[in-house]
């Protein structure tokens, strides 16, 4: 009897280039401070917040996808019709179907590809950086494209306190492909979905369209998630570190979801991070991009030459859902 | 070990003070976390947390907002001890 034919599994991958779109237009805290009786100074405290880019509406969320593709396409010096996959996390895609990762595949060369969208929010391109791994260890696809893609402008409340405020628009990617060495450690993942409600909508499109909700918008649960994002997610990351077999010390940056400033300096506390490591702090100037943040932010500090290319990065995405994924990546 | 309530409240009071410097005996049963000593949710939430870990105690989140006053916060934990 005939054996069935397998593909060729590959022994490492890592993240070849990426790349970085960031909103067309910056947004003050004093432009929005008025609707949610605030001002520039509480933004600032209470979520380190200085400016958010926003996407003008000349500018949409596939714009920013493709603009960052092309960058992190260019770099790798990948011909991107030999790539096997292009993953576009988002949750502001404004089509039920077809996936935006189809669109985007034809729209940056890589016509063919197998192309999905994911649905993970701020933890998707994670989960993105995860599936690309697998993908390409096991020999599916020679080169996987992962963009986190967000026009959250779109799914805002100028008068909300709880979320809106911080959101900005833009988008990073990723190229995956074969290494000689580990570039991209064992992912920790999951999912809490007993906390479903915590992050999320004020409705449903359904509701919208029967008259029962205005427009629905982002909104969260500040304190549970803020509660859930430190000393939940800071055990995610040892866990992280534990299975990539690294200390701390090792690494040479933090990359974590940019959700709010303080969230970052409470998880960085929890951490035990030595002085050496650089935390990513992309949110002060672009805010929280959602699956957007984590390429962002990384693509900030590799431009801003904090950091070497070759060294360790954890990098953490975690939000709706409650969703999250960790991993510690050879920086490109 | 229980505290009592003169030991949570002066605990509670050092966690204050540690998130946010204020002086440790303006921590009074009376006073409201938010009107009186200017703490926010952030702040709030890590305070909590310390507070658990300090007093052996669980506090879910959704009896933080009942936490108005530094009186309910030590009432709340003297009475819920492990």
């Amino acid at each position: 009897m005939k054996q069935l034919q397998e593909s060729i599994p590959v022994a490492h991958t890592r993240i070849y280039a990426l790349g970085a779109a960031r909103g067309n237009q910056v947004v003050s805290n004093d432009d929005i401070a008025g609707p949610i009786d605030s001002s520039d100074e509480w933004i600032r405290q209470r979520t380190g917040v200085a400016t958010r880019n926003r996407a003008a509406e000349d500018q949409s969320m596939m714009d920013l996808a493709v603009e960052a593709s092309k960058e992190a396409i260019a770099k790798s010096g990948v011909d991107p019709s030999e790539i096997g996959a292009v993953i576009l996390a988002t949750i502001s895609f404004p089509y039920q179907t077809p996936s935006g990762a189809s669109l985007l595949s034809e729209l940056v060369g890589a016509q063919g590809a197998a192309a999905y969208d994911i649905s993970a929010a701020c933890a998707g391109y994670c989960y993105g950086i995860a599936q690309a791994d697998a993908l390409v260890r096991s020999g599916l696809c020679k080169y996987v494209l992962v963009v986190g893609a967000e026009k959250l402008s779109d799914f805002i409340s100028p008068t909300d306190r709880t979320i809106s405020f911080l959101l900005g628009d833009g988008a990073g990617a990723a190229i995956v492909g074969a290494s000689d060495h580990p570039g991209i450690s064992k992912t920790i993942w999951g999912a809490d979905g007993s906390s479903w409600d915590k992050v999320g909508m004020t409705g449903s499109i359904l509701d919208f369209r029967d008259g029962k909700t205005p427009w629905p918008t982002l909104t969260q649960e500040g304190q549970t998630v803020f509660r859930w994002a430190v000393w939940e997610m800071s055990k995610v990351a040892k866990q992280a570190l534990d299975a990539a077999g690294i200390e701390a010390s090792d690494l040479s940056a933090l990359v974590m979801h940019q959700a709010n400033l303080r969230i970052i300096d409470e998880f960085a506390k929890q951490m035990k991070l030595p002085d050496t490591v650089v935390i990513a702090k992309d949110i002060v100037e672009t805010g929280n991009t959602s699956a957007a943040s984590v390429p962002l932010a990384m693509h900030r500090i590799l431009e801003e030459k904090k950091v070497t290319s070759g060294a360790f990065a954890l990098q953490i995405g975690f939000g709706a859902g409650l969703t999250f994924a960790a991993q510690v990546v050879e920086l490109p | 070990m229980a505290h009592s309530q003169q030991e949570v409240l002066a605990g509670l009071a050092e966690l204050v003070n540690d998130e946010t410097g204020i002086a440790a005996d303006a921590v009074q049963m009376e006073k409201s976390f938010t009107d009186d000593l200017d703490i926010d949710s952030i702040s709030m939430m890590t305070i909590v947390v310390n507070a658990e870990d300090k007093f052996s105690v669980k506090i879910p989140d959704e009896e933080v907002k009942n936490l108005i006053t530094v009186g309910d916060a030590v009432t709340y934990i003297t009475a819920n001890q492990d």
